[in-house]
This record gives structure tokens, C-alpha cells and sequence, in this order.
């Protein structure tokens, strides 16, 4: 399927107007896990609006990753208590085997490592999410587990 | 001033038949409906306390017949996290309040606006949603919800910006007046409500408006779900009959050594041990949306003060000065006293600042940075500076 092959499925889905980029847009992400610059050309395109219009929304959203990020984002919550029930051995825990910084993004565009504010499991943190999926309570054994699962995953 | 002792309540997680309680509501007139939730004393859940059946009666004097409802789970306050569990729990009497609310204002669509961090349970709410359809069709009420998600933007739970983003654009807080129930959604009459004020809207109608106004206080009626989370040996989701002092909060959720709450996450307010026994938790004293956040003497101050202020530096819409320029001025400050660069006296400066935001900010975000802000600096200095 061609990028505006692509896109059109998304609009006919949604629709047209105005309201119908946001969840254009989030489809996308799903997809590709992030919006690049020609998607945003042929969304502006297609609905009939600016590209600088669409620009300004895409990049007001932390979610809507404009940079090409792996197969599975995975979010590490640093607001206040996940990052006092310790946060910090989570992500180094996880840099180690994935073998890249906070930020970063493996080689093999499998898996990205990001940052983000409270995902709303305090109760339970410190937490993570990978793509849409959170992780609770975890220790460096448990998170290292469940990374190796994502790792035997294609 | 009558204090309540931690009294659990369970009216947001009992379950219920919907379908029993909506076929008498159907039935009542949009005027005794809103009079029951008047009646009731509920104010808004979501932070700003607004009384829910004023709203109503605004958004049902408006005139025609193209308006919304909107149920806000944006959720991001920090330390929030109970409607994530009322929409996993019990999303029917989610439904159920704003078809209630749509009966009681005349409107024919409602929108949930879901943070994209939830979306988890899309698939689960998607299927009760069709269940809540046809139950519609059933009752012969016109009436549909539509889900929509956010994306990662904390802003976007504040009302008007939570419009902007459904119609597609950046989440930036519109100008007010006017209002949402004058022009809000697509700039029709809209009324929006947390999550947890359209599930109490069923219980009152269920139980009747005493029953709920006999609970809490006079400023504070009924109960509210509490995010209890920190140093506590008992982290959760707890619904408390409101009007309990800190103190008592503290006995029931404190580890023994508990020298801070936050009450209301990083837009709330600090309250340290010293006034714990006179504090009310409730709109007489430290409102809530409902996140409780507890330090024990291991915590930092300085430390949570960061954070918070690291939190709103990245969260601010940016579309005004006094917040954008202010929360990263704060953030620099704060480091700078701690660095020794800047003489404890700065402290006092960014004290103004923080005033001068409440003051000058467009939207709630901006005007509440300075509460957690001077709270924090006033009672732990020692923690800044040190
Ligand atoms: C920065 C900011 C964030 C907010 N986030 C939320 C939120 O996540 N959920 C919510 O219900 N209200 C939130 N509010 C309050 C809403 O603007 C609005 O007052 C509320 O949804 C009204 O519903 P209620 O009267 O039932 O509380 C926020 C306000 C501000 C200023
Ligand atoms: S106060 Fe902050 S979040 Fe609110 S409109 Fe101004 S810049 Fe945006």
C-alpha cells in the first residue's frame, strides 16, 4: 500500500473534518510508531488543510512521536512516586539490556526508550508502558523478564 | 468544626442495575432531575469543585437542541489514577450519568475523552458501549457516546483545551468566559463532568439527593474516591466520606513516620505534620481530585519539588508568558538556590513569582503551580536551600 493509499483508509475510516485528525493521526502511531514529515503533507493533503495546521497539532502531543521510533515504545513513568519507589533502577536496569540510552533507539528498530509523565499507577509504581500496554510494581528481576519476552518476540 | 473520622462509603463501585434506575429517570421531568442533584450538594470531582447541578441547569437553559456532553478521563493529574478504575469497574453507571446528564440538558451526544495512556481499556469500553447503545434504544432515549483519546498531554484534562483537542487542534485553554455551558464543544452548550461526578449523579438519583447530602459537610457533601499512593503501607483506591482532618487521613494511611501529604497532586497543596490536625480535607480547607500523596522523614522536599516543577515545565501549553517562562524559571531557581548560585533570599523572589502566575496565567495550570510551589517552600526551606 502506497503512503496515500494508506492515509486515505484512515480517512475514510474518521472522516474529513477537522475533528477526525486526532484519531487520523493516532492511527498512524499505531502503525508505524511515528508521523513523518510526508504523512503530515498527505493528512494536510487529504483533509483539505495546511501542513503547517497539522504540523502545530502533531507536535503539541508527546504521544505523536515525530522521530521513527522501534516497534515497541516503552514509556518509563518519572513523576514523583514511581520515581521514589525507584524509577532510576528500572531504567538503568533496562538500558543495560537493551543496550541504549533513555531516548535512544535499538539498532534493530525493535524498541525505544522514553520517558514520560504519570501514567496513573502510583499505587503500583514504579511503572511502565510498553506501546499501549502498563507494567506495574516492578523490580529489575521482573522488568528483565519481561523484556526478554519482547526480545524472543519478532 | 466537625471533623469525620475515615469512614469507607461505597456508592462508586456498588453495582447496580442501570437499566432499573434510567427507566425511572426517563421518565422524570429535566427540572426534578437537576433539582436532585442540587438538592445534593455535589460538587465537581475533577479538582475544581464546581456544583454539578448549577452546570446542568446552565447547559439545560441554553437554547437549542445541539449540545454535548462530555465526561473528562483525561486524568493526569499526578497521583490520580480512581477513574481508571471506576471506567474498568463500572463503566455502565459511567454511561448511565451521562445519559442521565444528556436527559437533564437535552443533548443527543456525549463524548468520552479518554487519556491515550488508558488505552488499555478501549476494546473493554467499546463493548459496553454497544451494551449501553441498544439499552438506549430499549428506553427510547436518543442519545449516543463517542470515545475519544488523548494523546500525552496533561493540559488536555483542563475543559477547553479537552475541546480544542477533540475538534482536532492543539490543546491550548480557550479564553473564558465563555463558558462550556454557554460555548464549549464545537461551541455548543456542552457540559462536562469527571468521571466520578456522573457515576455520584446515578447514586443520588438512585438513593435520592439526602442520602448523599447527609454524608460529609457543609462545604464538602457525600464521599469521593481517593488515589492514595507514597509512603503508605495501604497504597490504592479508597472512596472516604469527605471531611476528615489530614490527621486522621494520616492515622488510617500513614507508615508511622509520615512528615507530608500532598493533597491534590502537583497543582495541590503541601500539608506538613505540624497542620495536619487542622487541615480539612475538602473545599473548606485542601480540596482534592482525589490524589493523596504521602512523604515519610526519608523524602526529600527539594526533591519532590523538583519534580513537580520538572512535571509542569514540560506540561504547560505555552501558550501564555507568566506560566510558560515561569514554571521554567522556577525549575532554574530552585536549582539554583540549591547550587548555592543564588543566596537563600531568591527564595522569597520566586515566592512572588509563583503569585504573580495565580495571578496573571491564563488557565488552571499556570495558576496552580505557585500552590504546591510556595506550600512547599514556606514549610520545608531548610529542604530547598540545603
Ligand atoms: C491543567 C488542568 C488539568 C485538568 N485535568 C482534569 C482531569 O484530568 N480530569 C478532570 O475531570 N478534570 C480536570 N481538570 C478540571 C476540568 O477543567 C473541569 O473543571 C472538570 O472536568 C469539570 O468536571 P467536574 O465539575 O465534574 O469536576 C483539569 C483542569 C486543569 C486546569
Ligand atoms: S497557564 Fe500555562 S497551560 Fe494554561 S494557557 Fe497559559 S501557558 Fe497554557
Amino acid at each position: 500500500m502506497t503512503l496515500s493509499e494508506s492515509i486515505s483508509q484512515k480517512v475514510n475510516k474518521h472522516g474529513k473534518t477537522r475533528d477526525a485528525l486526532m484519531p487520523i493521526l493516532q492511527d498512524i502511531v499505531r502503525e508505524k510508531h511515528y508521523i513523518s514529515d510526508q504523512d503530515m503533507v498527505e493528512v494536510a493533503r487529504q483533509l483539505d488543510l495546511s501542513a503547517a495546521d497539522i504540523f502545530g497539532t502533531t507536535t503539541f502531543y508527546s504521544f505523536l512521536d515525530t522521530k521513527p521510533r522501534g516497534k515497541y515504545v516503552i514509556r518509563i513513568c518519572k513523576t514523583i512516586s514511581c520515581s521514589m519507589k525507584g524509577k532510576n533502577s528500572i531504567l538503568s536496569t533496562m538500558e543495560e539490556i537493551l543496550k541504549i540510552k533513555l531516548g535512544e533507539t535499538t539498532a534493530d528498530k525493535k524498541f525505544s526508550l522514553l520517558e514520560t509523565n504519570c501514567i496513573g499507577w502510583c499505587h503500583k509504581a514504579p511503572a511502565i508502558l510498553i506501546n499501549d500496554t502498563p507494567y506495574t510494581e516492578l523490580t529489575p528481576e521482573k522488568v528483565t523478564e519481561i523484556l526478554r519476552e519482547y526480545i524472543k518476540q519478532r | 468544626m466537625k471533623n469525620i473520622p475515615v469512614k469507607r462509603v461505597d456508592l462508586i463501585f456498588e453495582k447496580i442495575v442501570c437499566k432499573e434506575i434510567f427507566k425511572k429517570i426517563i421518565s422524570m421531568d429535566p427540572e426534578r432531575i437537576i433539582q436532585s442533584v442540587i438538592d445534593s450538594g455535589l460538587k465537581g470531582r475533577g479538582g475544581a469543585g464546581f456544583p454539578t447541578g448549577l452546570k446542568w441547569q446552565f447547559a439545560a437553559n441554553e437554547k437549542g437542541d445541539e449540545k454535548y456532553i462530555v465526561c473528562n478521563a483525561d486524568e493526569g493529574e499526578p497521583g490520580t489514577f480512581k477513574d481508571r478504575q471506576i471506567l474498568d469497574e463500572v463503566p455502565e453507571k459511567v454511561f448511565c450519568g451521562m445519559a442521565i446528564a444528556s436527559k437533564a440538558i437535552g443533548a443527543k451526544y456525549g463524548f468520552i475523552y479518554l487519556r491515550g495512556e488508558y488505552y488499555f481499556l478501549v476494546s473493554k469500553l467499546e463493548k459496553k458501549m454497544d451494551e449501553f447503545h441498544l439499552l438506549m434504544k430499549e428506553m427510547g432515549h436518543d442519545f449516543r457516546i463517542l470515545l475519544r483519546l488523548g494523546s500525552g498531554a496533561y493540559i488536555c484534562g483542563e475543559e477547553s483545551a479537552l475541546f480544542e483537542s477533540i475538534e482536532g487542534k492543539r490543546g491550548e485553554p480557550r479564553n473564558k468566559p465563555p463558558y462550556p455551558t454557554a460555548s464549549g464543544l464545537f461551541n455548543k452548550p456542552t457540559c462536562i463532568n469527571n468521571v466520578e461526578t456522573l457515576v455520584y449523579t446515578v447514586m443520588i438519583l438512585k438513593y435520592g439527593a439526602s442520602h448523599f447530602m447527609h454524608l460529609g459537610t457543609k462545604d464538602s457533601r457525600g464521599s469521593k474516591v481517593f488515589s492514595v499512593s507514597g509512603d503508605t503501607p495501604k497504597a490504592g483506591i479508597y472512596e472516604l466520606e469527605l471531611g476528615m482532618s489530614v490527621d486522621e487521613f494520616v492515622e488510617e494511611f500513614g507508615d508511622g513516620d509520615t512528615k507530608a501529604v500532598q493533597v491534590g497532586g502537583a497543582a495541590g497543596f503541601c500539608v506538613p505534620r505540624k497542620r495536619f490536625a487542622d487541615t480539612v480535607i475538602g473545599f473548606e480547607g485542601v480540596p482534592t481530585g482525589g490524589s493523596m500523596k504521602l512523604f515519610n522523614s526519608s523524602r526529600s522536599m527539594y526533591n519532590v519539588m523538583h519534580n513537580y516543577l520538572d512535571f509542569f515545565a514540560e506540561e504547560s501549553c505555552g501558550q501564555c508568558t507568566p506560566c510558560r517562562v515561569g514554571c521554567q524559571q522556577l525549575l532554574k531557581g530552585i536549582e539554583a538556590v540549591k547550587k548555592g548560585e543564588r543566596s537563600s533570599k531568591y527564595l522569597d523572589e520566586l515566592v512572588k513569582l509563583a503569585t504573580t502566575m495565580k495571578l496573571a496565567s491564563k488557565c488552571g495550570l499556570g495558576q496552580s503551580v505557585g500552590n504546591a510551589f510556595s506550600s512547599i517552600v514556606e514549610n520545608f526551606k531548610e529542604e530547598i536551600i540545603y
